[in-house]
């Protein structure tokens, strides 16, 4: 129990990602301890879909390690992969709603195909996520295309929390939503996330999603970690990033490149 | 923003561009070979889903029937014409009944049911799977624990090479009748001589090399939509080049194969 409570549910370090000649991730620490919200904050394309990609192995880092619960996952068997899938769950920015299936089987279909239960039981915990995430059971019959931005993003995280993963990633899960829609989205993300005692990391650069979700937030800039602390630290952390970051200023040491 | 390139004397610029051709040619080939070596290891090895190659079976085999079916009968008629305008020169009519069962079993039947499947399956398949990389479904797929590999890739390439032998093999009936057609109500052939014709030409090898050649070629398209599809680029031009692709390279594999094939079985 005592070590189990000190190794943290995620460890990166000088984990390295390129395409090609552009470098995105260059050496990025960072941990996220058990039960905890992390947050990690920075501008669009400075790699923070990629961190999360390389996590849960859909993406290979070119160097550097990444353990989860101690465990070195950079170089599992394909197998070894699945199996440590079903401690994840996970919101795309997207959706990533499967179109050619009903809501109710999106919502289920970790259920179904990656942990063999049965149509009948899985349909009823999908119908249940469908109403925690505030909507109407009809809903569970539709198809993805026939359901707004916002709907999805609710089905999204439905599908993410169902089978109650241990470590859950939201990428920017307000994005494109007006302010009520991102916050209820915000709370729900919080509520589902006590509910389960999951791991959170999530991504945003959405100020007022931070500080509904996080309990520890990262900022990246450039591929790295630049600063990271408690979300009580945040307004006063005496870093230049974070400060214009937070404050949405166009001149600091963040420059947009133009490109 | 490139400094090792700025660097390079420019007498070696040809060799450089040579050797980048190189590199990409066999990082590509290895690149599909891995791809291969993966697909059929997970077509092979559980879980399954019955599911997904049931719904692939109708898709590809069931719905390329009419199509099919179609081809094969008006190449069957267009052969019994054509060669009736030639062999009458030579007062080999009754040949006519031969050359229409052998080309469209040997040749014509698996090539063009290949050809009309790569247009139709294999632009699907790529614009699906390419469509699910685009719109991160694939990534989905794996975070749920199902590897696409599986859920994917597999029942459509068993699908494919079952069902193309027996769409051409419709294919092969049909084709015979409609030079059976043209032959009796158009050139006035009587029709028990012309059916004894076809089975006194026609062997079973005949046929069971075009069958081969059709689970081969139903192997190529699936295999091709499947690569161009996963490894799309981004966005929607993304999706249509790989559409493209996979067309055009499962078309021009199935013509080289075609060849190979021949070879190997009438040599
Ligand atoms: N699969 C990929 N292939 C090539 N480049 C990629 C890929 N995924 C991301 N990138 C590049 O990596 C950079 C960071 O992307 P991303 O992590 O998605 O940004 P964001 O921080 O907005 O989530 C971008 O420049 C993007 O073009
Ligand atoms: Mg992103």
């Amino acid at each position: 129990m005592t070590s189990s409570s000190k190794t943290p549910k995620i460890e990166m370090s000088g984990v390295k990602k390129a395409f090609g000649n552009n470098h995105v991730l260059n050496g990025v620490d960072l941990v996220v301890p058990e039960g905890k919200s992390m947050v990690i904050i920075g501008g669009s394309g400075t790699g923070k879909s990629v961190t999360l990609k390389c996590i849960l192995g859909l993406l290979s880092p070119d160097e550097g390690s990444i353990k989860i619960d101690g465990q070195e996952v950079t170089n599992l068997r394909p197998n070894e992969r699945d199996e440590l899938m079903l401690k994840f769950g996970m919101l795309f920015q997207g959706g990533a709603l499967f179109d050619s299936l009903k809501i109710w089987e999106n919502v289920a279909f970790g259920l179904i195909q990656g942990r063999g239960k049965n149509r009948k039981e899985a349909r009823e915990i999908a119908v249940e996520k469908i109403k925690a995430v505030g909507l109407r059971p009809e809903v569970a019959d539709l198809f993805p295309a026939e359901l707004s931005g916002g709907m999805q993003k609710r089905v999204g995280l439905a599908r993410a929390v169902a089978a109650s993963p241990e470590i859950i990633f939201f990428d920017e899960p307000t994005t494109g939503l007006d302010p009520i829609m991102a916050d209820v989205i915000n709370q729900l993300i919080v509520e589902q996330v006590q509910e389960i005692g999951a791991t959170g990391l999530s991504i945003t650069h959405d100020m007022s999603s931070v500080r509904t979700i996080a309990d520890y937030v990262a900022m990246i800039h450039e591929g790295k970690i630049v600063w990271t602390g408690p979300i009580d630290e945040l307004d006063d952390s005496g870093n230049d990033y974070v400060d214009q970051f937070i404050h949405g200023r166009a001149d600091g040491p963040i420059q947009r490149r133009v490109a | 923003m490139d400094s090792t390139q700025n660097q390079i004397n420019p007498v070696f610029a040809p060799f450089q561009a040579v050797g980048q051709i190189l590199l990409s040619f066999f990082q590509k080939t290895g690149q599909l070979s891995s791809f291969i070596g993966k697909s059929l290891y997970h077509s092979i090895v559980p879980p399954f889903f019955p599911a997904q190659l049931w719904r692939q079976l109708v898709d590809i085999g069931y719905y390329s029937l009419p199509v099919v079916g179609m081809t094969a009968l008006f190449t069957g008629m267009v052969l019994a014409l054509q060669s009736y305008t030639g062999f009458t020169r030579f007062n080999a009519e009754s040949a006519i009944a031969g050359v229409v069962v052998l080309s469209i079993t040997r040749e014509l039947a698996p090539v063009l049911a290949g050809l009309m499947v790569a247009g139709r399956v294999g632009a699907a398949i790529a614009a699906e799977i390419g469509t699910m990389r685009v719109t991160e479904q694939i990534d989905a797929l794996t975070t749920l624990s199902v590897n696409p590999f599986k859920y994917l890739i597999a029942p459509r390439l068993i699908a494919a090479t079952l069902t193309l032998p027996i769409l051409v093999l419709i294919g092969d009936i049909i084709g015979v009748y409609g030079g059976y057609v043209v032959s009796i109500y158009n050139l006035g052939f009587s029709p028990g001589g012309y059916l004894s014709q076809t089975w006194d030409v026609v062997e079973n090898m005949d046929v069971i090399s075009g069958l081969i050649k059709a689970a081969a070629f139903g192997f190529i398209v699936a295999m091709m939509g499947c690569y161009h599809g996963f490894n799309s680029g981004r966005g929607a031009q993304g999706v249509g080049a790989a559409t493209t692709n996979a067309v055009v390279s499962s078309s021009i594999l199935i013509l080289i194969f075609n060849y190979i094939l021949t070879q190997v079985f009438f040599s």
